[in-house]
């Protein structure tokens, strides 16, 4: 059986998929989309879509600064909804305030704007935070997006690069081990190319040899509520709950759609496989955000929901060639961070699969790491 | 009766009437879509949403769900866009 030859055969039109295929179609590549759902169904559509360096990994800092200038680039794109509505980080007391200084120096030296705010601008400017807490710090030039719809324009702007999307259509063998370069469709459709792999959470599906794990997360959201709320707010023992390694957690993160209404999260169980809500879990996450943010009780909640953060074993991605394997590349494992990074990822990837030089050093994501 | 307030402007109805049915006596315009289409009452009886008005400071309550009260504070969407037109 013939088979149809690409430069460039993606596998999953998630966030990280579609940014890495319409990175390569707008290099001339001919691409190639395989993806069994809808574009960016999967964990890019329970996504919040907050725009957020997290300092605390230098390399996973390079990479969403790398990342933020290419997002710069949408900020005026009506399919990415994008709201600069800035990050508020929330310190309850002088204690959770004491890292401030050190993460403005790490963004300061990442090029990421941040401020101290103090007690009195802290109610400035959020009136409706709980009284008592200490203060924060700003990154005002910080955002919001809809990671779906921003997923579907990239598959779209593909397309129209020459990129072919096989929609409804899953990967079920790669020959790659094998030493050829053919992907089976599992319509019996035979491609073959080069192959880059970012089926996310699916990624143990067709590379078992990298470690993979699915951390549910629930989130919930508002009618419209407009004046309640200007900042994406966080508490600043975000990271503790996002890098700790318990089972189960919560924090306090909600932000501000565009529309009024009120994305509230955030929750982490590594536990739980099935994509319920689950009601406790749910009341759990809420009485952290009123202990924030009283007001936010009275508001009507239209919808709740789970998604699923793809999570590597250090939390950073794999990015780059898959070890053994004959042209077989994977983009994968951004954790809570994909929507962020998506576009530095395929920038990244994009370098390394043409053979030149990535802007940044591309050894903290190799997928060698974990295979030993 | 009971006398309340649509977008400030002074409203009798009978007693056991509906915050809606004072509404409809001043505006059509019960709220705006989030594409700032003007929405009024469809179903009556509390299943579309449509109807949703601030009532004394509350957002998205049920106008036609609502018995009215004396003193009642009503605000619509379209009253508070005209309030703040340029």
């Amino acid at each position: 059986m013939s088979s149809r030859c690409y430069d460039l055969i993606v596998i999953g039109a998630g966030i990280i998929g579609t940014s890495c295929a319409d990175a390569a179609a707008a290099e001339g590549l001919r691409v190639a989309i395989v993806e069994p759902g809808p574009i960016g169904g999967g964990s890019t559509a329970a996504a919040m879509g907050h725009l957020v360096a997290m300092d605390d990994d230098p390399a996973e800092l390079a990479l969403t600064r790398y990342s933020l200038h290419e997002w710069e680039l949408f900020a005026s794109l009506p399919e990415a909804e994008f709201s600069r509505c800035g990050t508020l980080w929330v310190a309850r007391n002088e204690a959770e305030a004491r890292v401030i200084p050190a993460r403005i120096a790490r963004l300061g030296a990442a090029k990421v704007e941040a401020h101290a705010i103090d007690t009195q601008n802290l109610y400035e400017l959020e009136p409706a935070l709980a009284p008592g807490l200490y203060g924060g710090l700003l990154v005002p030039r910080e955002a919001v997006v809809y990671p779906p719809r921003m997923a579907l324009y990239l598959a779209q702007r593909a397309q129209s690069n020459g990129a072919t999307l096989y929609a409804g259509r899953s990967a079920s063998k790669l020959g790659h081990a094998a030493g050829t370069d053919q992907v089976l469709l599992d319509d019996g459709t035979q491609l073959s190319g080069p192959t880059l792999v970012a089926t996310g959470c699916a990624l143990p599906t067709l590379l078992p040899q990298l470690p993979m794990r699915a951390r549910k997360g629930h989130l919930l959201i508002t009618e419209r509520y407009p004046g309640v709320l200007h900042h994406q707010l966080l508490e600043l023992g975000y990271a503790d709950s996002a890098h700790g390694d318990a089972d189960s957690s919560v924090a306090f993160n909600v932000q501000p759609r565009p529309t009024g209404q009120i994305l509230i999260g955030s929750s982490r169980e590594f536990s739980a496989t099935d994509s319920a809500v689950s009601p406790a879990m749910v009341r759990r996450m809420l009485e952290r955000a009123f202990d924030f943010m009283p007001s936010l009780r009275q508001l009507q909640a239209l919808r709740t929901w789970t998604g699923f953060r793809p999570t590597t074993p250090d939390g950073r991605p794999y990015l780059g060639a898959v070890p053994g394997q004959n042209k077989l590349w994977v983009a994968a494992g951004h954790e809570g961070l994909g929507v962020t990074t998506a576009l530095g990822s395929a920038r990244l990837m994009l370098d390394l699969l043409l053979g030149r030089t990535p802007a940044i050093d591309p050894a903290p994501y190799a997928p060698s790491r974990v295979i030993a | 009766m009971s006398v309340l307030y649509v977008n400030g402007q002074r409203v009798e109805v009978p007693a056991g009437a509906s915050v809606a049915a004072a509404i409809a006596q001043v505006t059509a315009d019960f709220r705006r879509s989030v594409s700032g289409e003007s929405r009024a009452p469809l179903c009556g009886m509390g299943i579309c949403f449509e109807c949703r008005v601030s009532i004394d400071g509350v957002a998205h309550r049920r106008s036609c769900m609502t018995p009215a009260e004396d003193g009642m504070q009503v605000q619509t969407d379209s009253g508070r866009l005209d309030r703040h037109a340029p």
